[in-house]
């Protein structure tokens, strides 16, 4: 088998063909500045707000409360150095330990400037510690919740509901990383969840890498970001990413489609099926709660291996996945994400992503189910820890 | 990815030498699961006293199997003394060379045989002794003379560099001070005195010194001639002076200033110096 089996999709997505398509007309035919005052470029400012609207659509915002960003990371140090500089830094983040570093590293550097931060832990299978936060609202003054919707590593979703209803009562404001979950979760609707900010990315939904999403809900007090310029209403200064914006648009629209359609049940039937091949291996541990986990995204780690091996035995066999290990990242630590749910220490460097879209199929399923096991036996059998 | 070798890949894909041997003549183990890698190495010697057969079994990245896979290549059919001779650098060229980052997997491969071979010669199975010996990183379980030997042998200038080739300090960071002291002392008993004199002098340390040969050199010379001299500032290397005493109005206070004074500072102090008298 020469082909691709693709099953990282929480680090990127495919751009999907038609979004391709949507964004070609807006390079070299019609490149115009949405900003002039000639039809050239002026009439491409329509096709920004069309991309808007299915963008605002996708989380049931209204258009005027999303802002086109260059990437997820980006949109979560605007939200959380924006509401800093606007709450002042007499005020206090509550934030998790297993956030994206787009959101740890934003929370790290406010503490060295003297805002107070709490990060809060998580269960053994990667859940909330609901107390913890609870604990932690208690904090008198002026608050900002920065909480991801769900895990990249792990898939596992947090409680975001019960989370803003206790932020709101605590005055707190709340922004939720969702890039994980646009696309993925139906229930990302502001009109029902009305968190303050929301960000997202658009290579995570089949748009190309260099475009994100700042969702501000109106009424959040937010300092602009990038200034200079009248842009995205002035939150967000530089001439639009015009093709990447449609782009996303498109994406977008693609993605509702989907969660109407049910295609997040294939997907999630197929990562069973995945789930249900591997944990058949000796010694296989899945971390993460099953109840609350993203439809495509298994993290499974195989005791007294290290995950680099097995990567390297999968991508000679085509198949991408991810590691929590430490060896992969450049780290001598393993990820944080399995060390702050205390997986134990014979599984941390194990650890195994495979995370799926809509663009896998069930004979890759059984094609990955063929390999790993094998993979597993031939880095078992150099490890000394293994006995029998 | 990383940038492995070619050689790196093959010895992770086709490792030599994997199992175990029984009744071994030396076994050495080091690192933990909880590290993140582990090896442990046993050898047979034959009737000549030569590594025989050797075997291996590792836990960690690729690099990990790979530096451990080469060292068992590498030691076979020598004495246990000539194999000790083997550094680290060695096992990392063997390979074609392995990333900054994992150079710590040919320190590995490096403890590993030494522990099997201390374990030949004496039946122990741990070559530390805590009490002279002690441990620098807890993280990682790192001792000081581990750390002082990645220094010497790969002539580590840096904490980072430290890191990569011992895994010390990669963690919680809590040792990095400890390590820099050692790099501090190691990098002051391998550097020659003479190179601490040529290093420049501060702008202060080269005022007191001018102030010193002023006052111990010079103006007991002038004085005895009833002159003397003060010193007024010192601008860059212009020492700026002002004739006092019987020097005032002498025919041949330039010629002083020029073959005492500034010849007294220039030996004294620094060549570059140049001395002006007050306007």
């Amino acid at each position: 088998m020469n082909k691709t089996v693709y099953l990282d999709n929480n680090a990127t997505t495919r751009t999907d063909p038609a979004v391709v398509m949507a964004m070609m007309p807006f390079f070299s035919e019609r490149y115009g500045n949405p900003s002039s005052m000639h039809a050239f470029g002026g009439s491409i400012h329509k096709e920004i707000e069309d991309a808007r609207e299915k963008v605002a659509a996708l989380i049931k915002a209204d258009p005027s409360e999303i802002v086109f960003t260059g990437s997820g990371s980006e949109s979560n140090n605007h939200a959380i150095f924006g509401s800093i500089e606007a709450l002042g830094t007499d005020s206090t983040v509550i934030t998790t330990r297993v956030e994206h570093p787009a959101v740890l590293q934003a929370c790290r550097a406010l503490k060295e400037k003297g805002v107070n931060v709490i990060e809060v832990g998580v269960m053994s299978d990667g859940t909330l510690n609901i107390d913890e936060y609870s604990e932690a609202l208690t904090t008198p003054g002026k608050k900002l919740v920065s909480m991801m919707w769900a895990n990249n590593e792990t898939g596992v979703i947090f409680p975001i509901k019960t989370a803003l209803e206790k932020a709101r009562n605590a005055g707190a404001i709340f922004h939720t990383d969702a890039v994980q979950a646009v696309g993925k979760l139906s229930e990302v609707d502001v009109s029902k969840l009305p968190v303050n900010m929301l960000s997202f990315s658009g290579h995570k939904i089949h748009a190309p890498k260099g475009i994100g999403v700042l969702y501000i809900r109106k009424g959040t007090r937010v300092a602009p970001f990038l200034k200079g310029g009248h842009q995205e209403n002035g939150r967000r200064a530089g001439t639009e990413n015009v093709p990447y914006i449609v782009g996303l648009g498109k994406a977008a629209e693609l993605a509702m489609e989907e969660l109407a359609s049910g295609e997040n049940k294939r997907i999630a039937a197929m990562r069973d099926k995945l789930q249900e091949g591997l944990i058949k291996c000796p010694d296989a541990i899945v971390n993460g709660s099953l109840k609350d986990r993203l439809p495509n995204t298994l993290n499974i780690s195989f005791e007294y291996i290290e995950g680099e091996g097995i990567l390297y035995h999968l991508s000679d066999a085509g198949i991408c996945a991810s590691s929590g290990s430490a060896c992969t990242s450049g780290a001598l630590e393993p990820s944080h994400v399995v060390r702050a749910m205390g997986v134990p220490f014979t599984a941390v460097h194990g650890s195994t992503r495979f995370s799926l879209s809509r663009y896998n199929t069930e004979e890759e399923i059984d094609y990955v189910l063929s390999v790993v096991p094998e993979v597993v036996d031939r880095l078992r059998a150099l490890s000394p820890f293994v006995t029998s | 990815m990383w940038d492995y070798t070619d050689k790196v890949l093959d010895h992770f894909k086709n490792p030599r030498n994997v199992g175990k041997i029984e009744n071994p003549d030396g076994v050495g183990h080091v690192g933990a699961l909880a590290c993140g890698d582990a090896l442990t190495l046993m050898f047979k010697l034959n009737s000549e006293g030569r590594i025989d057969d050797v075997k291996f079994q590792t836990f960690g990245c690729a690099s990990a199997i790979a530096a451990s896979s080469a060292l068992t290549e590498m030691i076979k059919g020598l004495t246990p003394d000539e194999a000790l001779k083997i550094s680290n650098k060695e096992i990392a060229d063997y390979l074609g060379g392995l990333p900054d980052q994992k150079m710590h997997c040919s320190v590995m491969g490096q403890e590993a045989l030494e522990a099997a071979v201390h374990n030949y010669r004496t039946g122990e199975t741990s070559s530390f002794t805590e009490s002279e010996d002690p441990v620098i990183c807890h993280c990682f379980d790192v001792h000081e003379s581990e750390i002082v030997r990645v220094i010497n042998d790969n002539k580590l200038t840096t904490v980072e560099q430290v890191t990569n080739f011992s895994k010390a300090g990669g963690a919680c960071g809590n040792c990095i001070g400890d390590i820099q002291k050692i790099l501090d002392r190691i990098i002051a008993e391998n550097s020659p005195p003479a190179a601490v004199a040529e290093r420049p002098m501060t702008q202060l340390q080269k005022i007191r010194k001018i102030e010193e040969i002023v006052d111990n050199e010079i103006r007991p010379a002038l004085q005895r001639d009833g002159g003397d001299i003060e010193l007024i500032d010192v601008r860059g290397d212009d020492v700026i002076v002002a004739m006092r005493g019987a020097c005032i109005g002498c025919a041949s206070a330039s010629i002083t200033l020029s073959t005492l004074v500034e010849a007294k500072l220039r030996e004294f102090v620094s060549p570059a110096l140049r001395v002006l008298a007050e306007d």
